[in-house]
């Protein structure tokens, strides 16, 4: 990934698609594999550590239509069965080449109610890109049709396109569903089972809706102005939004049920509860779950400084330990707040790193530091009781075990010390105990997610969920799928009673 | 099922820093048990969620009490407001409840703003049975809280203060030792306030073997166990005061590193403050308490 500008790289594409458009779009197999696969234009990264602004800035209208004529329109489409929601995507793709915005984004908006979000942080590298043909037959996944901007052009292009169109709405059913929770699968509940008429009320803990996409996910990465704008529209569909709202707590899942007289529930409460790696020195003054140091810098907008009453530490050489996403943007939140220094530290090398490919890259060109095969073995602090540094143990990759994977094990006497002031742990989450506490006989498994069938049912009557809390940490695409399966078979439900 | 507006119903001076409101909150005030706290936030945008304890509530009128000390950013805000104003956000009731039940004679320990949610907690182990000693402590006579109120109900009602101003002379330590060495041991002792006062009523009961039980205020960000900001050490494991608590066994909380965590914001509130005015902090406030004591 390169620095080039936007207008360079747009330059480029025109001239492509003068000769593309005066071929009339038809070109042979090999014209389109020819096709250089277009750069996404990024901020610079000596600058973009110093600011929240988005880091990928968006393919030009030439540069789409170019990416989507590189699309062999594939009989078979194995993009489509990569998708977890199987978007029609070589359809929409085509729809692009050919200058029909309206229509590619009708067609994704069939499948899908987060395009804007989806096409910027699903993980599309080991998902439909990973079987896209192109990307085959060049030898090369970070060839294949990049689907996922594509995705994000037409969904920001309609964005910018008047207002969307707000989804019609049945007439009233009379029937109540409420949605706990407001991240990606809860919110595509209350899209689709408005849309069929019924009341949907959606209950938040935090004060702003959006789930993950808004307190964890940084605005580098997510822009908040998108998440609130799928939450708008809801909005103007008649859902009712109720924010503070702790259901268990401010009032009992069953309570709903019985007392507010809801005829269907869906939990989407999402994963919660940071796991901390038990080591010495981790409740030290400077060590932070990712969650609290990515809600602090989000949604109580620690980063401005001097404005918001939430504070947060000034940090100058920050350790970071895990391997996700999430540890990503934990880094690199940290650059954004003014470390000078930030150490990434994951046990196995990069090329197993949970996290998007994408982010990987851009971390590592906003200068966050990989410590690779290394693993923290205890936080060292001062008397008053501040992190000083992280002493950590050196790793190599043994003989691949039963599944095929090398493990890493630890070198013998390896130890080394960074010096650190703040630790920011990103090793995954378990699931919330809340609703467990609080609803006898809703059932979960061993690791606390909530148990049920493909449709979303759960062990309770006309209790439903999805997201997070049913698949343990996931992604934004599985959680709405989750969502779009649970809502339906809500509607069959209320449709039935 | 109708939002809240948050509506400020009333609001009493207590003392010269300490302030009591009613907030409207129906749904909280309808599910709330002794115990429980709200985390509360009064701008949209840029506030900071506070804990504070739900001191009463009144079910027919949908309202919660609270009672908070102006010593914080957000609590000079919300002492600042008035009746007919309205909160930005009030989350809760939030942690578990108090397990009251009828165990004998129960010993409560009140320090200054920390009465205040003792106060319904002293009311429930009244309520069941209960033979109730009342220990408040405060610095001086203008800063004792509720003592009406909790006189109304308890059995015997101590006051101490460290100035002599309103009844003893004495730290809230003192007494609560003397129970401990009168026959019969209390069944059950319950402290709540600075940091450094329940570390040191843990060492008073600890040899004469009375339990105790201790109510925590650490720093909280979400209040829903997703953070982990408010961890604490209790009997060697991490604990998340907002879910597993806000009470936990006082014989077991490692209330050093609680007290260190507690100031980890001091460099930051201190900047607050320079820019902010007479903005004071509540950690900074608890610190100098405990250099004095
Ligand atoms: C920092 C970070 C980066 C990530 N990056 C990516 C990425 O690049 N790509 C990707 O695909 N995925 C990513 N993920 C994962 C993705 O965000 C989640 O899988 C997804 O958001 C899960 O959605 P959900 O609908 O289950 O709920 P969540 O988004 O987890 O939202 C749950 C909501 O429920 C609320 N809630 C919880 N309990 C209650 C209750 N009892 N009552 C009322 N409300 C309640 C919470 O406050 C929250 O708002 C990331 C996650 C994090 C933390
Ligand atoms: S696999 Fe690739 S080339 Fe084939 S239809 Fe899908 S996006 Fe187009
Ligand atoms: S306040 Fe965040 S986990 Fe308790």
């Amino acid at each position: 990934m390169s620095t080039v500008s936007p207008e360079e790289l747009n330059d480029k594409a025109q001239k492509i698609l003068a000769d593309i458009d005066a071929k009339g779009g038809v070109l042979k197999a090999s014209e389109r594999l020819a096709i250089p696969a277009q750069e996404m234009p990024n901020q610079d990264p000596g600058q973009r550590r110093h600011n929240t602004d988005e880091v990928a800035l968006g393919y030009s209208v030439a540069q789409a239509r170019v990416e989507a004529s590189r699309c062999l329109q594939c009989k078979n489409q194995p993009c489509v069965a990569g998708c977890p929601v199987s978007l029609p995507i070589r359809d929409f793709v085509s729809a692009i080449a050919a200058n029909d915005f309206g229509k590619a984004i009708a067609l994704i908006k069939e499948k899908s109610l987060l395009p804007a979000v989806c096409g910027r942080v699903c993980p599309q590298e080991s998902q439909c890109q990973a079987s896209c043909t192109v990307g085959k037959s060049l030898k090369d996944v970070d060839k294949a049709v990049a689907i996922g901007r594509l995705e994000r052009f037409v969904a920001d292009w309609e964005r910018e396109q008047s207002q969307a169109p707000v989804p019609e709405v049945k007439p009233a059913s009379g029937k109540k569903v409420a949605v706990v929770g407001s991240g990606p699968a809860s919110l595509v509940v209350a899209a689709d089972v408005r849309r069929e008429g019924h009341d949907v009320t959606v209950f938040e803990a935090f004060h702003k809706f959006g789930g993950v996409m808004l307190y964890g996910i940084p605005e580098f990465r997510l822009p908040k102005a998108i998440v609130s704008a799928e939450v708008e529209t809801l909005r103007a569909m008649g859902v009712k939004l109720i924010p503070n709202f702790l259901v268990g707590r401010t009032r009992t899942l069953q309570d709903l049920m019985d007392k507010d007289g809801f005829d269907a529930v869906f939990v989407g409460t999402g994963a919660g509860l940071p796991h901390f790696m038990n080591i010495e020195g981790e409740n030290l003054v400077g060590v932070f779950s990712a969650n609290e140091y990515l809600t602090r810098a989000n949604l109580m907008r620690a980063y401005e400084k001097g404005r918001a009453a939430t504070p947060i530490v000034d940090a100058h050489r920050v350790a970071v330990l895990g391997g996700g996403n999430v540890a990503m943007d934990a880094a690199r939140t940290a650059l954004r707040l003014g470390a000078d220094e930030v150490y990434l530290i994951y046990r196995r090398t990069a090329k197993e790193m949970p996290a998007r490919v994408e982010e990987v890259e851009h971390a590592k060109e906003e200068g966050v530091q990989f410590h690779m095969l290394r693993n923290a073995k205890r936080i060292l602090g001062d008397e008053q009781g501040r992190v000083t540094g992280i002493e950590c143990l050196c790793y190599e990759l043994g003989e691949p075990d039963a599944s095929g994977r090398r493990a890493p094990v630890a070198i013998a006497g390896s130890e080394f010390v960074l010096p650190v002031d703040t630790v920011i742990v990103a090793i995954g989450n378990g699931s919330n105990p809340l609703i467990r506490q609080t609803t006898p006989g809703l059932e979960f498994n061993k690791r606390g997610n909530i148990v049920c069938d493909e449709s979303g049912r759960t062990s309770l009557a006309k209790v439903f969920a999805g997201g997070d809390i049913v698949l343990g940490a996931a992604t934004v695409i599985l959680a709405m799928g989750q969502g779009r399966r649970a809502a339906a078979a809500i509607n069959d439900m209320l449709s039935k009673a | 099922m109708k939002p809240t507006d948050y509506a400020i119903l009333s609001k009493r001076q207590l003392s010269e820093n300490v302030y009591m409101m009613r907030i409207h909150a129906p749904y909280i005030a309808a599910e709330r048990k002794p115990g429980q706290f709200i985390l509360l936030s009064v701008d949209e945008s840029y506030g900071e969620r506070i804990p504070l304890t739900i001191a009463d509530a009144d079910v027919a009128e949908g309202s919660i009490t609270i009672i908070f000390q102006k010593v914080g950013f957000t609590t000079t805000q919300l002492a600042a407001m008035e009746v007919g104003d309205h909160l930005a956000a009030v989350l809760g009731p939030l942690g578990q409840p108090t397990h009251v039940s009828k165990v004998g004679t129960v010993v409560c320990v009140g320090g200054g703003i920390g009465v205040a949610p003792m106060h319904p907690i002293a009311k429930a182990f009244k309520a069941a049975g209960n033979r109730l000693i009342c220990i408040l402590g405060a610095r001086n006579k203008d800063l004792v809280i509720l003592e009406d109120e909790i006189r109304a109900f308890a059995d015997e009602v101590i006051v101490c203060t460290d100035d002599g101003s309103a009844g003893r002379k004495a730290l809230v330590t003192a007494p609560l030792k003397e129970f401990c060495e009168q026959a019969p041991r209390p069944d059950l002792s319950i402290a709540i306030g600075p940091p450094i006062m329940m570390k040191f009523c843990a060492e008073t009961v600890r040899p004469y073997g009375v339990p105790l039980i201790v109510s925590l205020n650490t720093i909280m960000v979400d209040g829903t166990g997703m953070c982990g900001g408010c961890r604490v050490t209790v009997g060697g494991e991490t604990k998340f005061v907002c879910v597993d608590g806000p009470e936990f066994d006082g014989l077991k909380v490692d209330f050093d590193g609680m007290m260190k965590r507690l100031q980890a914001y001091r460099p930051q509130e201190q900047r607050m403050a320079a820019g902010g005015g007479d903005h004071q902090c509540r950690m900074m406030a608890q610190a100098e308490k405990l250099e004095k004591k």
